[in-house]
C-alpha cells in the first residue's frame, strides 16, 4: 500500500545524459528489468485484439459448454464460470489497471502538486491552511476511506479512479511541500529575489524544477501501489463491474472455484503482481538514478 | 553619493535590529561594512534591496539611490531596480545557482528579464564572461561543474552585464579559498576602477577589508560605531569596539626555534 515517502537527498538530481546514463543503466539492471516489463505491459494492453486467442470473451460473451476448463494447449489459462477464455481476458486487462494507475496519479499529481508548491513556498497561513485539510485526508486509513468514497458512489471504474485519487493527493502534498519548503530557504531564491524576479515566476521556474523529483519518482513507484487498491475495490465489487476483465474483480469472482478450479484466481492474481512488481522495480531502479549521491553517475 | 542610508531601521516587532545613522557609498568606491555575526550587516543590505519584508522585518528611514528614494517604491518598481540597478551578489556562490540550469541559461534568463533581446543577452552574455576572466563556453555547463570562484564570477558577470550601478556583496569571499578569494577581490578592484561601479562589500574578514575597501563602517549591534577611510579606521580606530575587533584579527607570528 501507501507507503511514508522515501527521504531523499537535499540536492534532487536530474536525469543524466549520454555516457552517464548509459553507466547508470549498465549499473542498475533492475531499471533495465522494470522498464522492459513496464513496455511489455503497454504493448499487450495496445496489441490485446492481436494477441488474444478469443477477443469477444473478454466482454460478455459465455459458452455455457466450456466452464471451468483446466489449462490447456486451446485456453492457456483455461476458462472461468461461464466458460470465457482466461488467457484473453487477462490480456485486456492490462488496458485497464496501468490506465486506472496513471488517471488516479494524474490527478492526484493535478491537486497535490500546486498545493504543496503553494504551502511550502509561501508558508504562513496558507501553509497552515492547506496542511491542516490534508491532515485530515491522512487521518483516516487509506484503503478506508477509499472505500468510503466508492461506497456512495456507484461502482464503476470511474467511481474507482475517483475514490484512489482522493486519498492519494494529500501525499503528494506533502512530500512536495517539504522539498518546496526546503527549496525556497536556499541562497540560489535569495539570487532570484535580488536578481528581481517575481515571486510567481520563480515558483515555477525555479521552485517547480527544483522540488519535482522526488515526485516523479514516488508517482512511479506508486503506480504498482495504486493497481493494487484499484484491484482491492474491485474484489470487493465496488469498482469495474461483469463483464469487464479487470484482474481484480476476476480474482474476486474466482475465489467461489479456488478448491476445485485454481486456474481462475491465479492466472489474474499473477497479471497483478507482475505489474505491480514491474512498476515497482522501475520505480527504485529510477530513484537510484536520479539520486545523485549514488557513486556509478560520476 | 550613488548610495545613501540615513535614519535607516530595520525592526523584527519592538526588536531593532538594525539603526544606521548615515551610510554612503559614492561612485566608484569601495566601501566596507565589518562587524561580527549577527550585528546586522546583511539585514541591512536586505533592506536595500527592498527584501527585508520576506524575513518578516520591517523598514523604515531612508535609502536613495542618486536621489530616487527606495524605500516608498512598490514591489514592482522595486523588482524593476534588483539586479538592474542594485546587484548583490552572495556569500556561498555554489549555492546560489538553481542546480537544474545551466549556468548560462540562468545568466540568460536574468539579461532577458531586463528587458534584452535574446541575441542581446546572448552577446552580454559572452562580453561579461570574458569582462571577468571566463570562458563563455563555461555558460554550457551546470553549477556543479564550476568552482566556486568560477561560480562567483558568473555572479559578478551578471551584475558587469546588467551594468548595475550598485554591487552589494554580502561576504562575497568567505566561502573562498585564499588564492581565489584574492582573484575576485582583483576582479571587485577592476569594476570600481574599470566600470566605475560602487560597491558595498559586507565581511567580517578585517584583513580582507583592510586590503580592498576605500572607506569602512564598523557595525555593533545594529548601529555603526565608527567610519571613515580605511587605513585611518583600521590603523588608529576611535572606537574601543573597532579596537576589539581589531585585536580579535589572529596574527601569525614567526617564533624563533629554541
Amino acid at each position: 500500500m501507501i507507503e511514508a515517502p522515501t527521504p531523499f537527498p537535499a540536492e534532487a538530481g536530474t536525469l543524466p545524459r549520454g555516457p552517464a546514463l548509459r553507466r547508470g543503466l549498465r549499473a542498475n539492471p533492475l531499471l533495465v528489468a522494470g522498464a522492459a516489463g513496464s513496455v511489455l505491459i503497454l504493448a499487450v494492453a495496445v496489441l490485446a485484439p492481436l494477441i488474444a486467442p478469443f477477443p469477444a470473451d473478454a466482454g460478455a460473451a459465455t459458452h455455457p459448454f466450456a466452464v471451468l476448463r483446466p489449462p490447456s494447449a486451446q485456453h492457456w489459462f483455461g476458462t472461468d464460470d461461464v466458460g470465457r477464455d482466461i488467457f484473453s481476458r487477462v490480456i485486456y486487462g492490462a488496458r485497464i489497471s496501468p490506465l486506472v494507475a496513471v488517471v488516479v496519479l494524474f490527478i492526484a499529481c493535478v491537486i497535490g502538486l500546486p498545493l504543496g508548491l503553494l504551502a511550502g513556498y509561501f508558508g504562513g497561513w496558507l501553509d497552515e491552511a492547506i496542511m491542516r485539510v490534508t491532515d485530515i485526508f491522512l487521518a483516516f486509513p487509506p484503503l478506508l476511506l477509499a472505500l468510503a468514497f466508492a461506497a456512495v458512489l456507484p461502482a464503476s471504474l470511474t467511481t474507482v479512479v475517483i475514490a484512489i485519487a482522493v486519498t492519494w493527493w494529500p501525499w503528494y502534498t506533502r512530500l512536495i511541500r517539504g522539498q518546496a519548503a526546503s527549496v525556497a530557504g536556499r541562497p540560489y531564491i535569495e539570487a532570484c529575489r535580488a536578481l528581481g524576479i517575481s515571486r510567481w515566476r520563480i515558483l515555477h521556474s525555479h521552485v517547480l524544477p527544483n522540488s519535482i523529483t522526488p515526485l516523479t519518482v514516488q508517482v512511479s513507484l506508486d503506480i504498482g501501489g495504486v493497481i493494487l487498491t484499484a484491484s482491492a475495490l474491485s474484489f470487493l465489487g465496488l469498482g469495474a463491474q461483469d463483464p469487464t476483465p479487470d484482474w481484480g474483480l476476476m480474482v474476486a469472482e474466482g475465489q467461489n472455484y479456488f478448491t476445485t478450479a485454481w486456474w481462475v484466481v491465479t492466472f489474474p492474481g499473477l497479471a497483478i503482481l507482475f505489474t505491480a512488481f514491474t512498476f515497482n522495480l522501475f520505480g527504485d531502479g529510477l530513484r537510484d538514478l536520479l539520486d545523485p549521491k549514488r557513486t556509478f553517475l560520476r | 553619493m550613488r548610495l545613501a542610508i540615513t535614519g535607516l531601521q530595520v525592526s523584527f516587532g519592538d526588536r531593532r535590529v538594525v539603526d544606521v545613522n548615515e551610510l554612503v557609498v559614492g561612485q566608484a568606491e569601495i566601501v566596507g561594512l565589518a562587524g561580527e555575526s549577527g550585528s546586522g550587516k546583511s539585514m541591512t543590505t536586505l533592506a536595500v534591496l527592498g527584501l527585508a519584508h520576506t524575513v518578516g522585518a520591517t523598514v523604515r528611514g531612508s535609502i536613495t539611490l542618486d536621489r530616487t528614494e527606495l524605500t516608498g517604491l512598490s514591489q514592482r518598481e522595486l523588482r524593476d531596480l534588483r539586479g538592474r540597478r542594485i546587484a548583490a551578489i552572495f556569500q556561498s556562490p555554489a549555492t546560489a545557482f538553481s542546480p537544474v540550469f545551466k549556468v548560462g541559461s540562468v545568466v540568460h534568463r536574468a539579461l532577458r528579464l531586463h528587458g534584452m533581446s535574446r541575441d542581446e543577452a546572448t552577446e552580454a552574455a559572452d562580453r561579461a564572461m570574458r569582462q571577468v576572466l571566463l570562458s563563455p563556453g563555461l555558460l554550457d555547463r551546470y553549477p556543479s561543474q564550476l568552482s566556486g570562484g568560477q561560480l562567483q564570477r558568473v555572479a559578478i558577470a551578471i551584475a558587469l552585464a546588467l551594468r548595475a550601478e550598485v554591487l552589494l556583496a554580502d561576504e562575497p569571499t568567505s566561502a573562498l579559498d585564499v588564492t581565489v578569494q584574492a582573484e575576485v577581490l582583483d576582479l571587485l578592484r577592476e569594476l570600481r576602477d574599470r566600470e566605475g561601479m560602487s560597491v558595498l562589500f559586507i565581511s567580517h574578514d578585517l584583513a580582507v577589508v583592510a586590503e580592498l575597501c576605500d572607506r569602512v563602517a564598523i557595525m555593533r549591534e545594529g548601529r555603526i560605531v565608527e567610519q571613515g577611510p580605511a587605513a585611518r579606521v583600521l590603523s588608529a580606530p576611535a572606537d574601543p569596539y573597532t579596537a576589539a575587533l581589531l585585536a580579535a584579527v589572529p596574527v601569525i607570528r614567526a617564533e624563533a626555534a629554541p
